[in-house]
């Protein structure tokens, strides 16, 4: 068995298994529009189910002991311009690899009677996004990793733009083409860095040394992407507009996978690639990292739609990460990978929380809600631990993160650390906030006493979602000896470029000293 | 003296010129209906002469006293004019039986055309260069007009021809300016006299008039004022046929007149073509937004594309040669395929050309929106698909020949682009649908369903394709 998991081309076999899925789907042939739906629910079900437990094989055989890239596949794709098709994870990706097929499932679940039109297509869209984002996590090669990273654009356009809500055309728009903007300018990083060191291997370009000169101009390019995609301020207007719009199902991916690619994105490149460039804009990174935390925050206490609050919220999450990445300690930076995978589970589950009862009320305005617990009292108590694990309540998995994060961040700079840690507070305003106006106080409304408590696909879908919170929140160190290898390595190389270029100015300034100029 | 000059090389010319002149007499001596039969064997005269052109692809021959010559390069280019052309001819038969058109000429014009590229790219001497020139132009002013009922069509034609007349004036007198001051026309001879020399005014003015007449030819800002005109007035597989061939015939004959005799004057024409290519990409992203009928916006399309293409022959390397030649092989089949689309949007047995037209035509026709989907999302250079690859080579070969700054607007205009790609999605995808459309012809959906795959499918398998652009690249930088 052990010999035919290390045989087997495991990260493109999840990669992949979900266009086989594809395949699949258009095989469906019936005349029965109701046929095919059916088939195409339960045949996406199982691919993606099945993709996920595929993809605990590479949990299970993961060696965590080392910060080397595992299950390494290589083969010739463009050799003339050294680009290869090239994957591998290490212990920062592997676990976004889990997430992502992990929320697939249950995004199927959650879409199962909320879509009734088009039902094959819009599978056929999310089983092309889980192979783009599969592969994205899964890319060692910077053109591939660009490819899935752009891909994702194609399905999550249509998703939004044709099972999406009142403006989907406007948020659809505004998704794209705001997020191929800054992508475009990675393309061109990209590039630049290929002209220097003749490769797009990651691995490679990780011990290539650009000239500070160069880092710096490189750094914004990418900055220019990642910074959309996370998304910082001021960049994040996107965002809101595309969760509002976009299917239960569509809010739960954006939220939970593709926010942490940005992320991902610095943690990848920015932070190893050009250590020199990083540290210089960190303050620019903290600076919009509060900005994000205080200023969203606030922003979110005054919303009166659901699904926007939340999105808010998770500008202001990200604005955590941002802050625990570019720290640069090792508690710091483990937090910030912490706090998105809880993000990616808490975030998700807060949407389809809201997609329950939307799909009994069809309205996300919190004022038309009040006292659910009367009636919907499993519901209620769903709603609570999520909104708790947000806020970041001790035992669950958002206490570990931000905690972690803080820390990290204290130990560097006192002040930043002091402003990001009002965002937990301002967290806790706004969450509380809302579960008292959605959950609490009288049921009066008439509308509101006939809806239903949590069915059993609903039950099927928060109960993993509670247990992974709980044993992110009891146990966080199952996750984080996985990344801890990798994230050592990470801050080790980070501190040895900058010291190698503070002693290398500082042998100038010497020399210029001695000289007597 | 008087021995017969080595045939081999152009064999594929002659045989299509016979072919030409040979169809010519079929069509006026048959009795029944020509049109198909004609059309039929003009597509097989293509192919036969594509075989001719491969069997003759070797090493770099040059015969008739050095007028033309043969090599990798130009039997690359050669094929995708003929795979261009012969694309567009299946177009144009189910076009012209549904048309009822009993005019058998359009093949047989088509041929001629397709003779005077393919002399073009091959033409190693000012002279040979505009005798091939001039039987493309000539062939397609009557493409143009080829509706000659039609008010539009005739617009199109007039425009197209006194245009395409002071273009050709312009190329003529800066290839006499060339020669008067180099004191030959051949290839060979320029590039000895122009190694090295003092940059001369004259021979500088010549290029620009050169490179001016060549900027009309592939239809690039500000010498594009014919195209969206020229684009709706003509037949649609006449405009698919425009949008590729003779588009890619001149950028091969700019690329190989630039890079060749005209290298050591880098310096010059890098600055006229980096506006040309600039505006070109900006006017054709900006313009497209406006349109509304499919065949213009196509031809603004075509326009921004152009000026990506022209990215790579800037980089002026053999890897921006590279990329010009991969981003004409995407290009073509994108192009093509979306013309395909554009002979699919029949209602009720009439042509439709509005953008409108396509609303909502996702649930009707899924086919056919998934296909145009694929191709609007590869031009708009979005990965995987191949437009994206397209625009990576060129814009890779701009970055290493340190060209970021054009490189970046590149970027941000395709971003521009995108919108009207997406609106074109989105009027599919989102909007309620209106009438549904005839069931597509055999050989339209062939040619749809070739170019759609190809855009798909060319992530998995870039190598056999990419294989003869290396060779092609690699021919012209030999010497």
């Amino acid at each position: 068995m052990n010999g035919f998991v290390e045989n087997l081309p495991l990260l493109s076999v999840i990669t992949f298994t979900p266009l086989l899925g594809v395949l699949l789907l258009l095989t469906i042939r019936a005349d029965d529009p109701e046929i095919v739906a059916r088939n195409s629910r339960w045949v996406t079900l199982w691919v993606t189910v099945g993709t996920f437990l595929a993809s605990l094989l590479i949990w299970t055989n993961f060696d965590s002991s080392t910060a080397d890239f595992q299950f390494v596949e290589q083969a010739a794709w463009f050799p003339e311009f050294g680009i290869s098709y090239h994957m591998g994870v290490d212990g920062i990706s592997m676990l976004f690899v889990i997430l992502s097929t992990f929320l697939m499932p249950l995004c199927v679940l959650a879409s199962w009677d909320a879509i009734k039109t088009r039902v094959r297509e819009y599978m056929i869209a999310f089983l092309i996004l889980e192979t783009m984002m599969v592969g994205m996590f899964c890319a060692l090669d910077m053109v591939l990793f660009y490819v899935f990273f752009e891909g994702v654009l194609i399905p999550m356009f249509l998703i939004i733009g044709v099972w999406g809500g009142a403006r989907r055309v406007y948020a659809a728009f505004k998704f794209f083409l705001y997020t191929l903007t800054g992508s475009v300018l990675l393309l061109i990083a990209i590039l630049a860095m290929y002209f220097v060191a003749e490769t797009t291997n990651i691995p490679t370009l990780m011990t290539t040394d650009f000239p500070f000169q160069m880092q710096f101009w490189l750094w914004l390019g990418l900055f220019a992407s990642f910074a959309v995609k996370v998304p910082m301020w001021p960049v994040h207007t996107w965002l809101p507009d595309a969760h509002v719009e976009a299917p239960t199902a569509g809010s739960v991916i954006l939220a939970g996978v593709l926010l942490k690619m940005g992320a991902y994105g610095f943690l990848r490149f920015s932070m190893p690639m050009l250590p020199l460039a990083s540290e210089y804009f960190t303050p620019l990174v903290y600076g919009l990292s509060i900005v994000a935390v205080i200023y969203t925050s606030l922003v979110a206490l005054a919303q009166e739609d659901m699904k926007k609050l939340i999105a808010y919220s998770s500008v202001a999450h990200m604005g955590f990460v941002t802050v625990g990445i570019f720290a640069a300690t090792q508690q710091a930076v483990q937090g910030a990978i912490y706090q998105m995978l809880s993000h990616g589970v808490v975030s998700g589950a807060l949407f389809l929380c809201v997609g329950v009862v939307y799909d009994r009320l069809h309205t996300r305005e919190i004022g038309r809600y009040g006292g659910l617990v009367n009636n919907m009292p499993k519901y209620a108590f769903v709603f609570m631990l999520m909104m708790m694990a947000s806020v970041g309540l001790p035992g669950t998995s958002g206490f570990v993160g931000e905690f972690l994060i803080l820390t990290g961040v204290f130990q560097v700079n006192t002040w930043v650390s002091l402003l990001t840690a009002t965002g937990v507070i301002l967290g806790a305003t706004y969450m509380l906030y809302l579960y008292r106006r959605v959950i609490y106080g009288e049921l009066v409304k008439e509308d509101l006493k006939d809806m239903l408590d949590l069915s059993r696909r609903e039950i099927a879908i928060f109960a993993p979602l509670c247990v992974v919170v709980m044993w992110m929140g009891v146990y966080p160190m199952s996750f984080l000896v996985v990344m801890e290898a990798s994230v050592t390595k990470l801050i080790t190389d980070y501190h040895a470029a900058l010291d190698a270029n503070a002693l290398a100015s500082g042998l100038v300034d010497g020399v210029r000293l001695a000289l007597g100029r | 003296m008087t021995a017969l000059p080595n045939l081999t090389p152009a064999y594929a010319e002659m045989f299509l010129a016979i072919a030409g002149m040979a169809l010519l007499m079929v069509g006026v001596f048959r009795k029944s209906d020509p049109v198909r039969g004609v059309t039929m064997l003009a597509i097989l005269a293509f192919a036969v002469a594509a075989v001719l052109s491969i069997s003759t692809n070797g090493a770099e021959t040059v015969t008739f006293n050095g007028l033309f010559v043969v090599n990798a390069f130009t039997g690359f280019a050669k094929l995708l004019i003929l795979l261009g052309a012969g694309l567009a001819m299946l177009l144009a038969l189910p076009w012209a039986r549904n048309e009822g058109v009993s005019r058998y000429e359009l093949p047989v014009i088509m041929v001629f055309a397709v003779l005077g590229m393919m002399m073009m790219v091959s033409a190693n001497n000012l002279i040979s260069l505009y005798v091939g020139l001039e039987l493309q132009s000539l062939a397609l002013y009557v493409l143009a007009a080829f509706n000659r009922g039609n008010l539009k069509a005739t617009e199109a034609g007039v425009k197209y021809f006194v245009l395409g007349a002071l273009a050709s004036g312009l190329l003529l007198y800066g290839s006499s300016l060339v020669y008067g001051f180099s004191g030959t026309t051949s290839f060979a001879g320029l590039a000895d006299a122009l190694t090295g020399a003092e940059s001369n005014a004259g021979v500088i003015v010549g290029i620009v008039f050169v490179i001016c007449g060549f900027a009309f030819k592939v239809s690039a800002v500000p010498f594009h004022m014919w195209t969206p005109d020229v684009y709706e007035g003509a037949p649609t597989p006449v405009t698919a046929f425009f949008s590729v061939a003779p588009k890619i015939a001149a950028l091969c004959l700019f690329l190989r007149i630039l890079v060749g005799p005209f290298e050591d004057l880098m310096v010059q024409w890098r600055q006229v073509l980096t506006v040309i290519c600039v505006a070109s990409m900006l006017w054709g992203a900006v313009a497209a937004i406006a349109q509304n009928n499919i065949k213009r916006l196509m031809a603004y399309s075509s326009i921004g594309h152009v000026g990506y293409a022209l990215i790579g022959l800037i980089a002026g390397t053999q890897e921006g040669a590279r990329g010009m030649i991969y981003y004409m092989l995407i290009y073509l089949f994108m192009n093509v395929g979306t013309f395909a689309v554009i002979l699919s949007m029949r209602v009720k047995d009439r042509y439709v050309e509005s953008i409108d037209d396509l609303s909502g035509i996702s649930k009707t026709n899924p086919a056919i929106s998934l296909a145009l989907t694929a191709l609007m999302f590869s031009m708009a250079g979005i990965p995987p698909l191949a437009g994206f690859f397209g625009k990576y080579f060129v814009f890779a070969a701009a970055v290493n020949s340190g060209l970021i700054p054009l490189a970046v607007i590149g970027v941000l205009s395709s971003v521009i682009g995108a919108y009207y790609y997406l609106r074109l999605i989105k009027i599919m995808y989102f909007d309620e649908s209106a009438e549904s459309f005839d069931c597509p012809d055999y050989s339209t959906s062939l040619v749809m369903g070739v170019c759609a795959l190809a855009v798909v499918v060319f992530i998995f398998l870039p190598e056999p394709l990419l294989a003869g652009a290396d060779a092609a690249a690699a021919a012209l930088f030999q010497g």
